[in-house]
C-alpha cells in the first residue's frame, strides 16, 4: 500500500476523562485524513487509538475525576506507523494487561483484544518525566 | 449520542443516532434496561450509529444476557456497517441476535 505522506508528527493533550474521547477521535481522523491508506483501515485506527485512550481513563486512573493530561502523538515515517500515549496516572505493569478470552462472553476487557488486533504491536514502557506510562503502539502501513 | 424510541405491542425500538462510547453507555443502559426488566422484547436500531467502541458492545452484552436470563430478547436492527464491523471483530456475530 502506497501510503503517500511520508511522514506525519502531531501530538496533541487531552483532559483525562470519558468526555475528552470524541475528541480524541476527531484529532485521529484530522491526521489519517492526510494519509493515503483506506477508510475501513483509518477507522481501525481511529478505534485502537480511542481504545488506548479509555485504558487510560479507566484503568490508570481509574475513572477518577483529575485535571491531568495526556498526550497521543501520531508519527508516520516511510509507512511505520507509531502512536504513543503518555499520562501521569497509576503505573501500569504489563503483565496486568490481559485482554479477556474472546469466547468468555461478557461486558468488559474487549478494549485491549480490539487493540491487539489492529496494530503490530503493544509496547508499554515507563514514562519519562513527567510521565508515568507511555504506551507505543506500531503498525506497518506498507504492506 | 441521542436516542427514540418507539412501541409497537410488546415490542420496545430503540433507535440510537451518533457515537456510541465510554462517555454515554450510562445514559445507553438508562434507556435499554428498563424495557428489559419490564420484559419487553427489544429492538436496537443501529443504522444510525456511526461509531461504536468496546463499551457500547459491553452495553449489547449486557443487554443481550439481561434480557436472557428474564425471559425476552434483544434483536439488533439494521446494524450500520461500522458497527457490524465492530461486532465481528468481537466475534459476537453468532451470540448476539442480529436481524
Amino acid at each position: 500500500m502506497n501510503v503517500a505522506i511520508k511522514s506525519i508528527a502531531e501530538q496533541r493533550d487531552f483532559v483525562v476523562s470519558s468526555s475528552s474521547l470524541k475528541e480524541v477521535r476527531s484529532f485521529s481522523r484530522e491526521v489519517f485524513e492526510k494519509v493515503n491508506i483506506n477508510q475501513d483501515l483509518k477507522d481501525e485506527l481511529v478505534l485502537a487509538i480511542a481504545e488506548a485512550a479509555q485504558n487510560i481513563v479507566k484503568h490508570a486512573y481509574q475513572g477518577e475525576d483529575t485535571d491531568d493530561k495526556m498526550e497521543i502523538k501520531i508519527s508516520l515515517e516511510k509507512g511505520h506507523l507509531e502512536i504513543g500515549f503518555f499520562d501521569k496516572g497509576r503505573p501500569v505493569e504489563e503483565k496486568n494487561v490481559r485482554h479477556r478470552k474472546i469466547d468468555d462472553i461478557k461486558p468488559g476487557g474487549l478494549g485491549t483484544f480490539f487493540i491487539q488486533q489492529i496494530m503490530d504491536a503493544v509496547v508499554f514502557k515507563e514514562g519519562e518525566k513527567p510521565w508515568i506510562n507511555h504506551l507505543v503502539l506500531t503498525k506497518n502501513l506498507n504492506v | 449520542m441521542s436516542y427514540k424510541v418507539t412501541e409497537e405491542g410488546n415490542i420496545s425500538t430503540v433507535h440510537l443516532d451518533g457515537e456510541i462510547d465510554m462517555d454515554v453507555t450510562e445514559k445507553a443502559k438508562e434507556i435499554i434496561m428498563p424495557l428489559i426488566e419490564a420484559k419487553k422484547e427489544v429492538h436496537l436500531n443501529l443504522k444510525e450509529v456511526q461509531y461504536m467502541d468496546s463499551s457500547g458492545i459491553s452495553v449489547l452484552i449486557e443487554s443481550h444476557q439481561k434480557a436472557t436470563e428474564l425471559g425476552t430478547k434483544v434483536v439488533l436492527k439494521e446494524i450500520s456497517k461500522s458497527v457490524l464491523k465492530v461486532i465481528m471483530m468481537a466475534k459476537l456475530e453468532q451470540i448476539l441476535n442480529l436481524d
